[in-house]
């Protein structure tokens, strides 16, 4: 379903990209894992275009996204990104939050769009939040509610940036329990992560980066399990075990 | 003395002071003379209603038409400043220096005089539409940096997230970027409508008549035909009647969002 060839990116001299090879098939679960600055959410922010890359294409279903007459916010409404900092809108309560994108950009009325966001916070647990606004929730009702915003647009493909990593550690199994039920309900995603646990349980495939291209990649069990990589095994080794790691 | 002892008794002498300075003024001033001067109740009489019903109406009325052209074309202005297009940028830094660099005064006189003699022809609205056109211009300039500011203090996330739902640039502006903008800009902007409300007396530069008179123009006639100070303070005090109160609807405006921040 969505298929990257030779995919640069660079920011002034810095090349952050390399050419990146890379295909997701319906229905799978990617995990992308690898040290900070290897381009892990540049790849991920490359598929619907927040960055615009230097080279190469990046084609989903019939369309290729990188062509320049395309309508990228028709394809945009097609996958669901979820952030890192959750970027749910400060000024609106959960609710229209989850509304005012089905209603601007699907032209749903007002009744069918809170019908679809009701559906979709109970999907995520946040029900009772529904008249909350943004900052009257903790970090991890935050981050589900705007999974739920991006699920609301009914999305083929969902992107996760480190979904988890500004979250407080007791509050991370929430935000994963709402993903492995989106993997069991059978939605594409590709997740950039540093949750080894999660990537081993739900993930299809795993895609281990490092500096601006894919070293490895494989089976859960086969890339986090037994690494063929040295630069994989001392990368786990660091997240796996912080306090073990040593120096470089 | 203790430390706690020395700082009371310092505090103590301040406020003795302060007493003694109000306590001299009080004996020496003439208060005869100056409740003959600003407090004239018979002059006061006259006033009334003509200050409320024509020149404090007349303030508010300049003000808020000027404040609302301001409001509007700024906003315009900030968002060509921020476009992407290079000659729209030019155009609004332009119109931004300009119009800031030059005094409320002269642009009036600008448009009260100069364009009626260059085209040969009135500005539409009279009075209100000169006043609404020049001083919105004015105030286009300070609003438009104003917006500028707090369109870039939002941060970089909400037209990510935006466009990641698939809203394109304008609707994410609009619906999600501006309304966030509105309210960090929200005392400066009052800062702004306040100046306007006090540089709307400049309109007695259009040669206003009796019914378009505002405040300010209104208590100085009054203080030719009564010869007395008290027109002025009125009309000062009608000021604050506009001012504080608005003073005190933001405040609660604001600790209203303060909860959806």
């Amino acid at each position: 379903m969505i298929e990257i060839r030779e995919l640069h990116k660079s920011f002034g001299d810095l090349e952050v990209l390399k050419g990146i090879d890379f295909r997701v098939a319906e229905g799978e679960v990617v995990c992308v894992i690898g040290p900070s600055g290897s381009g892990k959410s540049t790849l991920l922010r490359c598929i619907n275009l927040l960055e615009t890359p230097t080279a190469g294409e990046v084609v989903i279903g019939e369309d290729v996204v990188t062509d320049p007459d395309v309508d990228i916010d028709a394809i945009r409404r097609r996958i669901g990104m979820v952030f890192q900092q959750f970027n749910l809108f400060p000024h609106l309560t959960v609710t229209e939050n989850l509304t005012i994108a089905q209603r601007r950009v699907l032209g749903r009325a007002k009744a069918e769009a809170e019908r679809v966001a009701a559906q979709n916070l109970e999907r995520v647990g946040l029900s009772d939040k529904a008249d909350a606004y943004p900052a009257q929730l903790s970090g991890g009702q935050q981050q589900r509610a705007a999974i739920a915003r991006a699920l609301a647009m009914g999305p083929e493909l969902m992107l996760f940036d480190e979904p988890t990593s500004s979250l407080d550690p007791e509050i991370v199994g929430d935000v994963l329990a709402v993903m492995r039920g989106l993997a069991q309900d059978g939605m594409t995603m590709i997740v950039v992560t540093h949750e080894m646990s999660f990537a081993r349980e739900v993930a299809d495939r795993v895609v281990f980066m490092d500096d601006g291209v894919i070293l490895e990649e494989g089976a859960a069990e086969q890339v986090i399990g037994s690494p063929g990589h040295d630069r994989t095994r001392r990368f786990l080794a660091r997240v796996l075990d912080p306090a073990a790691a040593e120096l470089d | 003395m203790t430390r706690r002892q020395r700082e009371r008794a310092v505090r103590a002498a301040q406020y003795l002071v302060l007493l003694a300075a109000v306590g001299v003024f009080a004996a020496l001033a003439d208060w005869g003379r100056i409740n003959d001067a600003f407090f004239d109740v018979d002059v006061i009489r006259e006033l009334w209603p003509e200050i409320i019903t024509v020149a404090l109406k007349n303030t508010v009325l300049y003000t808020l038409c000027a404040f609302a052209f301001g409001l509007v074309l700024g906003l315009v202005i900030a968002l060509m400043r921020l476009s992407p297009v290079a000659a729209y940028r030019a155009l609004a830094t332009v119109y931004i220096e300009f119009f800031r660099g030059v005094p409320a005064l002269l642009v009036l006189i600008g448009f009260g005089y100069g364009i009626p003699i260059a085209l040969n022809t009135e500005l539409p609205g009279g009075v209100l539409g000169t006043i609404t056109i020049a001083l919105g211009l004015v105030a286009a300039a300070y609003m438009a940096e104003t917006f500028r500011a707090g369109i870039q203090a939002v941060p970089k996330g909400q037209m990510e997230a935006a466009r990641s739902l698939g809203m394109s640039h304008t609707w994410a502006m609009v619906s999600i970027i501006v309304p966030q903008a509105f309210r960090i800009i929200l005392p400066p902007l009052t800062n702004e409508l306040v100046l306007l409300t006090k540089d709307s007396s400049l309109v007695y530069l259009l040669g206003v008549t009796l019914p378009t008179r505002e405040l300010a123009k209104f208590g100085r006639d009054s203080l030719n035909q009564y010869v007395s100070m008290t027109p002025i303070l009125i009309a000062g005090l009608a000021y604050l009647i506009i001012t504080v109160p608005l003073g005190y609807v933001v405040r609660r405006l604001e600790a209203q969002q303060a909860k959806a921040r």
